[in-house]
């Protein structure tokens, strides 16, 4: 039984060496020069002592990272993936959060490397890997490798302001791909287009489905999501026939009419999720491509990655919303009401997930992990874990799970995954801002944030460029002499939602 | 144009979008920036910017971008 995710490569490194496996248009590498600097990378972290322990990948994105990922794996490590985008303040937390004794980083990332207040050491990718492999290490250290062993953590929005890092198992994200691999009909001529970033879980459909197939996979340069038109050459130039993105990146190219005048000619899969998907954009979708595969993905990070998928076969009317579906197999979803028990027909009822696809929990953090990652309140005979998403779900009259809304201030602005008060948490903290609520408005897609203080709101927002990632900025900022509350004082959303509605 | 001026100034208060000719080659603006300025310029201006002509040219400066509206609203 396969027990380590890196089987993938081993196999597939004696089968098509010289295929290229990861590439940016640019800039490619085989599947034989993967598998060579990821066991240059392991090596040297054996020679440093580094085991079982995280190690952080600041690197740009680039079929590197990707070998360094791999590296730290084959070492018998875990990798911590950090980028750019994200701002210092945000990335101390994370390093504060895993405690690693290593950075590798590259030429163009080096420098901010060195601004972090980090007491391990810092290396950069191009000289460690060349590092002579050693292979009976290496041997040793697969050889006694479990697939409860954690291989990434990646880190998700928190609502008190400090980020949840994520980490997952290889034995988990064996299974998500090998289902996943399953219901889209990945195979060796699969092209994978990547559009997501690769310090989320959402970049493993891309990753694993690669190795495990010997496919190919284009990590699409982030800019070109900015130019319909040009994004549309891309696919074409290089024939590439599947994507799992965003639905705002499918979104921003239909919206804007790209598909009329340049229509992506080898797409034949098309997966979405992370946020419901327009039908109005949808059907855009389906008229450019009538001989593809649409199917809708649904799954927290927490759960390794997606969890249940749906396959769009029907037609949909515009005022309804594409189902979540079902769970892949060997996941299981309890519906659970606030009895905490099965939601009955047509009840709603929180998602939770159950099964090996939930993850080891938050890295560094029993109180939040103790919070989500329960035993399941079905079974009263041995330990179990699920995990509560907070979303929450009813099944439609075909036995399809729908997405109803959220528990709590959590949204999905732009594929993105983001806590309302983490948010005001960072806020909060600013100089001359006494409070702050924020709200989202559904229908335009923007992040609205009220407050009281007496910074103006220029500064304010100026401010928050060095706290947040680009994606939580409010994309409005308005001060109120008096922020509203609700009778039991607190911040009263559903009427700054109304006040921003009527304005 | 001052009404262009404050969409961007409203997403980047700390840029002089007077000036800043680089705000595609320096990475200025982001995706998330054209979408929203495609959406507002939509709202305020009443023109849409069709996909042929979301090129990173057109966005470069405001200047351009302005351009670019006065161009579509003759158009009209």
């Amino acid at each position: 039984m396969q027990n380590h995710v890196l089987d993938y490569l081993n196999h597939i490194v004696a089968e098509k060496p010289d295929k290229t496996a990861f590439s940016n248009g640019r800039e490619g590498m085989t599947f034989q020069e993967v598998f060579w600097q990821s066991r240059s990378v392991g090596s040297f972290l054996h020679e440093k002592g580094i085991y079982k322990e995280p190690v952080v990948i600041f690197m740009n994105k680039h079929p590197k990272e990707i070998t360094a990922f791999f590296g730290v794996i084959t070492g018998g490590n875990f990798y911590v993936p950090i980028d750019e985008e994200m701002p210092g303040s945000r990335i101390q937390l994370i390093l504060d959060n895993v405690k690693a004794r290593m950075i590798i980083c590259d030429e163009a990332t080096r420098e901010t490397a060195g601004t972090f207040d980090f007491a391990g050491e810092i290396v950069c990718y191009d000289d460690i890997c060349r590092t002579e492999i050693q292979e009976e290490a290496l041997k040793e250290i697969y050889d006694r490798a479990i697939d409860t062993d954690p291989i990434y953590i990646v880190f998700t929005s928190g609502s008190t302001g400090v980020p949840k890092g994520v980490a997952a198992c290889h034995r988990s994200v064996i299974d998500y791909i090998e289902q996943l691999s399953e219901v889209l009909k990945f195979d060796g001529d699969t092209v994978f287009g990547n559009q997501t970033p690769l310090y989320f879980d959402a970049c493993l459909k891309e990753l694993y489905p690669t190795l495990k197939f010997g496919a190919v996979t284009y990590l699409i340069p982030r800019e070109l999501f900015m130019f319909p038109v040009k994004l549309v050459e891309f696919l074409n130039q290089y024939q590439i026939n599947t994507v799992c993105w965003v639905v705002s990146a499918l979104t921003m190219i239909s919206a804007f009419g790209a598909l009329d005048t340049a229509a992506p000619q080898y797409l034949k899969t098309v997966a979405f999720g992370s946020e419901v998907f327009p039908v109005k954009q949808f059907q855009k979708w389906r008229q450019a491509l009538p001989e593809a595969e649409f199917v809708n993905l649904y799954g927290p990070t927490e759960g390794t990655g997606m969890c249940c998928y749906y396959k769009v076969e029907r037609e949909f009317g515009m005022d309804e919303a594409i189902p979540v579906g079902r769970p892949f197999k060997n996941t299981e979803i309890l519906l659970l009401n606030e009895k905490n028990e099965r939601a009955e027909e047509g009840e709603a009822g929180e998602i939770c997930i159950r099964g090996t696809s939930v993850t080891l929990g938050y890295y560094n953090n029993p109180e939040k992990t103790a919070e989500a990652f329960v035993q399941n309140p079905l079974n009263h005979a041995y330990p179990e874990l699920i995990y509560r998403t907070g979303d929450l779900g009813q099944y439609n009259e075909d036995g399809d799970l729908v997405f109803i809304s959220r528990k709590d201030y959590q949204i999905k602005h732009m594929g993105h995954r983001i806590e309302l008060g983490e948010i005001e948490a960072n806020v909060n903290l600013l100089e001359g801002v006494r409070l702050s609520g924020c709200i989202y408005d559904e229908i335009k897609g923007r992040i609205v944030l009220y407050y009281v203080g007496d910074l103006e709101e220029k500064e304010l927002a100026a401010a928050l460029r060095e706290k947040l990632p680009r994606y939580m900025l409010p994309n409005r900022t308005i001060r109120l002499e008096q922020m509203a509350f609700t009778a039991n004082g607190k911040i009263d959303r559903t009427a700054l939602k109304n006040k921003y509605r009527n304005r | 144009m001052e009404r262009l001026l404050e969409i961007l100034n409203d997403l980047h208060p700390d840029v002089d979008f007077e000036t800043c000719e680089g705000l595609i080659d320096n990475k200025i603006l982001d995706s998330f920036d054209i979408v929203s300025i495609i959406a507002e310029v939509n709202e305020e201006f009443d023109v849409a910017i069709s996909a042929e002509r979301i090129i990173p040219e057109n966005f470069n400066s405001a200047k351009a971008l302005y351009a670019l509206i006065q161009e579509l609203e003759d158009e009209e």
